[in-house]
């Protein structure tokens, strides 16, 4: 056996996760001070990330650790279609695979939510009810999030009177990579009013902003606005997600709940096709921030093919053999 | 509290493996008993004995030198360098082809985590043979003049800490620049080397070139002292460096030796911080702090050092320790119970001595050879922690003001094999390396190693170096 | 000797990691020493070397960005599978060079140690060719070899594997990509030696092998404004000639030819290798 010396040594040190006095209150009181506090922030070292990415990738996940993590991820996914040509009809269809995913085994859990352009939001609540699987929309001028902040407010509004539990938004990465930090961070705000109780998750659209000290510094400006999950990518540019991104991310949340003492979920987007990529992210999350982000509630992967891949995998638990695609339905 | 995403056990399976209940000597192509008392290897993780193994005497090292000489007047000497290269070649590509058997046999033999053996110490092996394998007809570009010549015998011996890729760093360079070698592996870690016996016959390496001579350390002096050795190459500790090099006072014996060290890893107020913990953690507790070159002094600015200790104890914490066998731990065995009574006396003294000692919270295995890893703070440089090489997992930390400072405590010491520096400032990387007293310097990263990237140390960490073009200087007699 | 009917080979160019007849659509005659018909092969196009230069291009950030370690393994994997074709090659070359199997079978064996040499040269390169410059300042400078980047490279016409090997591999050892004219005469071995770099790791485009004339698409590759260097080996002195004029607009590194084919037997030491590196030079402050 090996043995975790202390399984216990990533829980929150505060005991529990609430809401402490902001020591960060004054750092937006200016775009010349936020930048200060923002490029601070310790630096990244992208080899060195990278090393203990691959190193962690080498975790053998066997037998009933990988069926718990198979369930696991099933029940993180946030089911996503986010197409031009999406119709009432391909949404109801997701809806009907989001909460039943196995067409042969009805133990499979159901995903976490189903992910729709705004405008679909309110289909998709529908086919959804009673099912208490959420109804995440995208909104923002979504992918690019070129668009003047009153159309960006009316779209967040529109998803939300639509249904939608909450909201995915995409940062203004023109504003972030020129320096008006304050100018992102005061749209974030303004989303998250807008949203009302939907739940918000911030994508920084990390393939975008490339290097690994972006992502740190986009973590905590988001965060600091007031997102309750910071999310990597839209999944239309690549590179999506990337273990690398992941796990600076983690390590943003996980600093930023020691220093306030608010958890902050992590969502990974795009690119997470095979039951291996979700197991990897798993273990990340577990030896980077401890067992309080491996639920639902803190962590989901935004993906659409990898369903059928986790499907397939369990299958292969349940049976004994290799399964094909004819055991999983095409939605 | 159990942690919600347990692994599941993850053993590499021990079938690949079959290990003969003994062997006996390789020399001249051949295995043949031994004269001496043989010796029993045991698997550190268990305290099972894996094999009993031939102890070489005086007599077998004399054959072993003769069948060396043979080979290297009559067939390697004389050989198309090019062909010396194919023959080096065939063995990098057997060591990958059989990689899976070295590393399974490295782990139970050595007690290191299946994982490491399996993605570094073999790798690496496998790397230094294809690497060399290519100079064996470029000798002419090696910096040592138009046509350099070999020494003629290599005695050799190495330690147990990286028993086949000590191997490697021996032999493939005396090799490639046309020398013969006989080479004495480490007491407790003889079973790879015995396996490279096998892949030498499996490449049709000419008889007498490489002889695989087991052994405690009698075997070993005989091994330098022999008359008819041109060349003795030692890593190990600085103790047995020093007798070694007493015994070749007065002889024309070429030697290079691979010492012990006490590393500062020096991490700055603006490394990133981050990385830097993954740093200090694979400098002191990669291959359980069995590392010559590990780094087993933190020096951290003081201005980082509690938000540094608080990360590092954390990232602690998720280490996983325990039977070597599974994929999934991280740390392993210590690999003797010498050793592991050694370690513990050292830890006894920095507690007596007033160190602050922190461990992780856990269990150890019951049976085999274990130690926790270990942090010390508040130690302060005259400390025997702060001094002695450990050759386990303790790290000893002390805190600096200033990049002089950190110059100079770094360089306090009669050790001088590597160091890291942790900062994200380039021109402080640059100032500061120029001024470290060691022969290899990391920056930004720690206990990296490349067939093309010369290794050794300064002062009494030993010298000359392995690996690399510069490397290849030990083994040849060019214009200078 | 029995009555079965061989299954004759189609000669195709080797281009992109595929195998692509010419876009032209022409064909040449291939003939051994003694004028027998021995194949059509594909007679390369202008555009074929279009499209050859564009797959190198594509090709070279990748081959260049993998590590020496990944290029010498690469390279020595291309070793062992000319090995394992060695009887095929020795045939081709004995056909069209008029060489006795014995010649033929010693010329192919220099031609796989040969290439086995440098595929020893890839991680070797920094330390011979680069080096650390002890400026008058407070500066650490160094200075490493780098590949240039797409090489022309025109095949010996008259040594068929050998000459071709002797051409093309100190050109890949230094991370540089090819797009190579085979002799025009003798391609036969050019094409097997296709196959082979087609199964063994290397990664499509970083060698294009075109069968056909130097004389008609040589001038095309020494105009080529993504062409970086050029070696002349396989053109005649006038030609040569003409070609240096035509790439010293776009100011080429030009590997030239003697005039006639060397021996290729001997050691070329360095001669192949530093031509198509460049040496970048890099200045960094040292100071707290």
């Amino acid at each position: 056996m090996t043995h975790v010396l202390d399984p216990d040594a990533l829980a929150d040190p505060s005991g529990a996760a609430g809401t402490l006095p902001d020591p960060f209150a004054d750092v937006t009181r200016s775009n010349d001070a936020f930048r200060a506090f923002l490029h601070g922030l310790p630096g990244v070292d992208q080899v060195g990330a990278q090393a203990r990415v691959t190193q962690l990738g080498t975790r053998s996940i066997k037998t009933t650790a990988k069926a718990w993590a198979i369930d696991t991820a099933i029940s993180m996914v946030d089911l996503t279609t986010l197409e031009g040509s999406d119709t009432p009809g391909k949404v109801r269809s997701l809806a009907a695979k989001a909460r039943r995913p196995d067409p042969e085994d009805p133990t499979c859990p159901p995903v976490a939510a189903v992910c729709v352009y705004g405008d679909l939001a309110g289909v998709a609540k529908e086919a959804l009810a009673g099912t208490g699987i959420n109804v995440a929309a995208v909104a923002t001028a979504f992918p690019s999030g070129r668009a003047s902040r009153a159309v960006k407010l009316a779209d967040v509004r529109d998803a939300v009177a639509g249904g939608a539990d909450e909201i995915d938004m995409v940062i203004d990465r023109g504003a972030f990579l020129a320096g008006r930090y304050l100018d992102v961070f005061e749209e974030i705000v303004a989303v998250k009013q807008a949203c009302g109780s939907a739940h918000l998750k911030v994508i920084l659209e990390t393939g975008e902003l490339v290097t690994l000290d972006a992502v740190r510094r986009a973590s905590w400006l988001a965060m600091l606005a007031g997102g309750d999950f910071i999310k990597t990518s839209t999944g239309k540019v690549s590179p999506a997600a990337t273990l690398p991104v992941c796990l600076v991310m983690l390590e943003a949340v996980r600093d930023f709940r020691a220093a306030t003492g608010r958890q902050v979920g992590v969502k990974p987007a795009g690119g997470i096709r095979t039951t291996k990529d979700a197991v990897k992210h798993l273990v990340l999350i577990n030896e980077t921030v401890g067992a309080d982000w491996l639920s639902p509630d803190w962590f989901r992967f935004g993906a659409s093919s990898l369903l059928n891949d986790l499907l397939l995998q369990r299958q292969k638990l349940r049976t004994g053999h290799y399964s094909g695609p004819d055991h999983v339905s095409v939605d | 509290m159990t942690s919600l995403f347990e692994y599941a056990p993850a053993p590499e399976s021990r079938s690949i493996v079959d290990i003969r209940p003994s062997y006996g000597l390789f020399i001249d192509g051949e295995f043949d008993e031994g004269t001496g008392t043989p010796l029993k290897t045991v698997n550190p993780a268990t305290e099972e004995v894996l094999a009993e193994v031939a102890t070489g005497s005086t007599e077998d090292v004399d054959r072993a030198v003769r069948a060396a000489r043979r080979a290297f007047t009559r067939v390697w000497g004389p050989m198309r360098p090019a062909d010396r290269g194919k023959y080096l070649f065939r063995i990098a590509r057997l060591l990958q082809e059989r990689a899976r058997e070295f590393a399974v046999l490295e782990t139970l033999d050595n007690g290191k985590p299946i994982r490491e053996s399996r993605d570094v110490d073999v790798p690496l092996a496998a790397a230094h043979f294809f690497y060399h394998a290519g100079w064996a007809d470029k000798l002419e570009h090696a910096g040592l003049g138009p046509a350099p010549r070999p020494l003629g015998v290599a005695g050799q011996v190495i330690p147990w800490n990286f028993p086949l890729l000590m191997l490697a760093w021996k032999v493939a360079p005396a090799l490639a620049t046309g020398n013969t070698v006989v080479l004495k592996p480490a007491e407790t870690t003889p079973l790879t080397a015995l396996l490279f016996a096998e892949v030498c016959r499996q490449a049709d390496l000419p008889a007498g070139v490489v002889n695989i001579v087991t052994g405690a350390g009698e075997t070993g002096r005989a091994v330098v002292s022999h008359p008819d050795v041109d060349k003795v190459a030692f890593t190990g500790s600085t103790e047995v460096g020093r007798s070694i090099a007493r015994a070749v006072a007065g002889t024309d014996k070429r030697l290079t030796l691979e010492l012990g060290g006490k590393a500062a890893n020096i991490v700055f107020d603006d490394a990133p911080i981050d990385q830097a913990v993954e740093g200090i953690v694979r400098g002191i507790f990669f291959n359980q702090g069995h590392v010559c070159c590990a780094g087993s002094r933190l020096l951290v600015q003081e201005s980082v050092h509690d938000e540094v200790v608080a990360a590092l104890q954390r990232r602690i914490g998720t280490l996983r320790v325990g039977d070597p066998m599974d994929k999934n731990t991280d740390l392993g065995a210590i690999n003797s119970a010498e050793q592991l009574a050694r370690i513990r006396e050292l830890v006894a003294a920095g507690d007596d001595e007033g160190a602050r000692r922190w461990q992780p919270e856990g269990e150890l295995p019951d049976r085999g050879y274990w130690f926790k890893p270990t942090v010390f703070t508040d130690v302060s440089p005259a400390q025997r922690i702060a001094r002695d090489e450990v050759f386990g997992p303790v790290l000893s930390v002390m805190t600096f003001r200033t990049p002089d400072e950190a110059v100079a405590k770094a360089n306090n010491t009669t050790y001088g094999l590597s160091a890291g520096i942790w900062s994200e400032k380039g021109s402080r990387i640059l100032s500061v390396t120029s001024k470290l007293r060691a022969g290899v310097v990391w920056a930004n990263t720690f206990n990296e190693f490349d067939p093309t990237s010369p290794f050794g140390g300064y002062k009494q960490s030993g010298y000359g170096r392995e690996g690399g073009r510069q490397g290849l200087a030990a083994y040849l007699k060019g214009d200078d | 000797m029995s009555d079965r009917l061989a299954v004759r080979k189609t000669c195709k160019l080797y281009l992109g990691g595929a195998f692509p007849r010419s876009e032209s659509g022409r064909t040449y005659q291939v003939h051994d020493a003694k004028g027998h018909f021995l194949a059509n092969a594909a007679w390369a196009s202008r555009k074929d070397a279009r499209d050859a230069v564009v797959a190198a291009r594509s090709a070279f950030g990748t081959w260049s960005g993998a590590t020496a370690y990944n290029r010498g393994q690469v390279l020595y994997r291309v070793a062992e599978v000319m090995e394992g074709r060695a009887a095929q090659f020795a045939e081709e070359v004995a056909a069209g060079e008029g060489l006795s199997t014995a010649k033929a079978r010693a010329a192919v064996d220099a031609a796989i140690d040969r290439w086995v040499w440098y595929a020893g040269w890839t991680d070797k390169l920094a330390a011979v060719l680069g080096s650390t410059n002890p400026v008058a300042g407070s500066y650490f400078g160094f200075s490493m070899p780098e590949p240039t980047g797409v090489v022309a490279v025109l095949a010996p016409q008259r040594s068929s594997l050998l000459g071709l090997v002797s051409v093309l591999a100190p050109v890949l050892a230094g991370g540089n990509t090819a797009v190579v004219v085979s002799s025009k005469d003798r391609p036969l071995p050019a094409i097997t030696l296709g196959e082979v770099l087609a199964t063994s790791d290397v990664p499509g485009g970083v060698v294009n092998l075109l069968t056909g004339d130097a004389a008609e698409i040589g001038p095309w590759l020494a105009e080529h404004a993504d062409v970086d260097a050029i070696d002349l080996a396989g053109a005649p002195t006038q030609l040569a000639m003409e070609l240096e004029r035509s790439a010293a607009g776009t100011i080429k590194r030009v590997l030239r030819a003697g005039p006639e084919e060397p021996d290729w037997a001997g050691d070329p030491g360095l001669s192949r290798l530093r031509p198509f590196l460049e040496t970048k030079s890099v200045w960094h402050p040292i100071g707290l």
